[in-house]
């Protein structure tokens, strides 16, 4: 088999317009995972046993099924539940659905990790904050949780490392990410294993370097 | 805004010859099954043969095994997929070539992508915990081995593995799920395992909240079974001694 990779330079801003989606796709998804995360770790680590099961429940339904399935459920079922709680037809795009899929699948990990960083604060911090009179809220917002953040950082990127691959998953409802534009620029002009080569070298250089910097950056924090 | 709910659906004929929607379900789930056992064989294997090199010392060897793990862990599973299905058949030879595209039933030649992406895919990962499992034994162990005269293939075998494998458990167990939920990006090249007949319940009955709560439980279901399974198995080959059995 030849090889001829020369019809990827002029597709070059076609891809490039790949990337910016699936880079938007990671960037919400990490934001509103990350967020969606913290509130559930609170909730798993809150005194009210109602809450911390819920939470829990959540966290277990979400990691015991395909990240691919969820995609595929939100993106038929997000329109339906939309009218439902709107009550007219709302036209969304495979773009929010995805958005919201990849929200709240993440969130269940983002949980796990936030939940672990808060509880390798130590105790007295806790017990020092609430001394100073500081409410719930407070300790929390204060002292907790951006301790917390600043230890749990490398592996909070790691996880937004695994999502970026992830977004090529989004393939299977006909979005244009990345991985999609590399395929149909390549099936246009006959030559989609070239394309797939490079949409499979782009994705390892930036997901190497990444994880190379990630574990420079653990090593500087980690005393 | 009209959906009508019909939790009997999956007892439906499906209007393809005699067949329920739950006999759908129940192909699929099987298919599922088959690609995660056999993916699962050969990461198991591969995947211990890569972090024994990792550990091995010899430059090169774990050199070869680092670059594995890195060159697999940083493609995303679907681009390898498609590297799998689309790509690799056009580099086998003319013979071999033509026996896979045209002799073999498609179905087949799926199967056989996708087990060999997801086998290879995740015996980087098996590669890694195996890796800490040796490493996280005390130096002590391979010391005694040594002067004992074990010789390094010995050592490996009867004094490192039998031992570091009983501590992984716990993270193969969840690599050995992991492969059961990826094995779900085979219905996009057109196998019907699980996802697939999901996809396609929901678009022939209509009812897709149904189909996909069924889909969810079954996967759920699977999940909490095999790692129930795999507790039972881990509390029965604890090493004794160690902090995780529970000061026995």
């Amino acid at each position: 088999m030849d090889m001829d990779f020369s019809g990827i330079v002029p597709a070059l801003p076609g891809l490039w317009n790949g990337m910016k989606m699936t880079l938007q796709l990671m960037l919400m998804g990490i934001i509103g995972g990350i967020a969606l995360g913290t509130v559930l770790a609170l909730m798993r680590l809150s005194s009210s046993k109602l809450l911390s099961r819920l939470a829990g429940a959540y966290v277990n339904y979400f990691r015991s099924i395909p990240l691919l399935l969820v995609i595929t459920w939100f993106y038929l079922a997000v329109p339906f539940v939309l009218r439902w709680i709107t009550g007219e037809d709302t036209p969304v795009g495979a773009f929010t659905s995805c958005v919201v899929a990849f929200m709240m699948f993440e969130a269940a990990y983002f949980c796990e990790i936030v939940r672990a960083g808060v509880q390798s604060i130590s105790k007295g911090q806790m017990a020092a904050a609430q001394a100073l009179g500081m409410n719930y809220a407070q300790t929390m917002r204060l002292i907790i949780l951006p301790q917390a953040f600043r230890k749990m950082t490398p592996l909070l990127l790691q996880q937004s490392i695994i999502l970026f691959q992830d977004t090529s998953l989004v393939y299977t409802v006909g979005l244009v990410d990345f991985l999609n534009s590399a395929r149909a620029s390549g099936d246009i002009i006959g030559r989609s294993n070239e394309f797939l080569l490079f949409a499979g070298a782009v994705y390892f250089v930036i997901s190497f370097s990444a994880s190379f910097l990630v574990k420079r950056l653990q090593k500087r924090i980690t005393v | 805004m009209n959906y009508n709910w019909d939790w009997g659906v999956f007892f439906k004929s499906t209007g393809v010859g005699s067949e329920t929607y739950l006999d759908w379900y129940i192909t699929g789930l099987g298919w599922t099954i088959l690609i995660a056992v056999a993916a699962w064989i050969i990461a198991l294997l591969l995947g211990s043969v890569l972090g024994v090199m990792r550990t091995v010392p010899n430059r090169l060897v774990s050199g070869i095994a680092t670059c594995y793990v890195e060159l697999f862990r940083n493609v995303p599973l679907l681009v390898q997929l498609f590297i799998w299905y689309f790509l690799v058949p056009d580099l086998l030879p003319e013979g071999l070539q033509e026996w896979y595209k045209q002799d073999l039933n498609p179905t087949t030649s799926a199967l056989i992508s996708v087990v060999i992406c997801l086998g290879l895919f995740t015996a980087a990962r098996v590669c890694e915990q195996v890796r800490t499992g040796i490493q996280a034994l005390p130096r002590g162990q391979e010391a005694a081995a040594r002067a004992m005269g074990f010789s390094l293939p010995q050592i490996y075998n009867n004094v490192l593995l039998p031992q570091a494998y009983r501590i992984i458990i716990p993270p193969l167990t969840s690599e050995f799920l992991n492969v059961f939920k990826n094995s779900s990006v085979a219905s996009l090249i057109g196998l019907m395992e699980l996802l697939a007949q999901t996809k396609q319940t929901a678009e022939f009955s209509a009812n897709l909240f149904e189909a996909f709560t069924l889909a969810t439980l079954i996967y759920f279901t699977l999940n909490m079974g095999l790692m129930l399974l795999m507790r039972l198995v881990e509390k029965k080959v604890a090493v004794p001694g160690l902090i995780s059995v529970g000061g026995k």
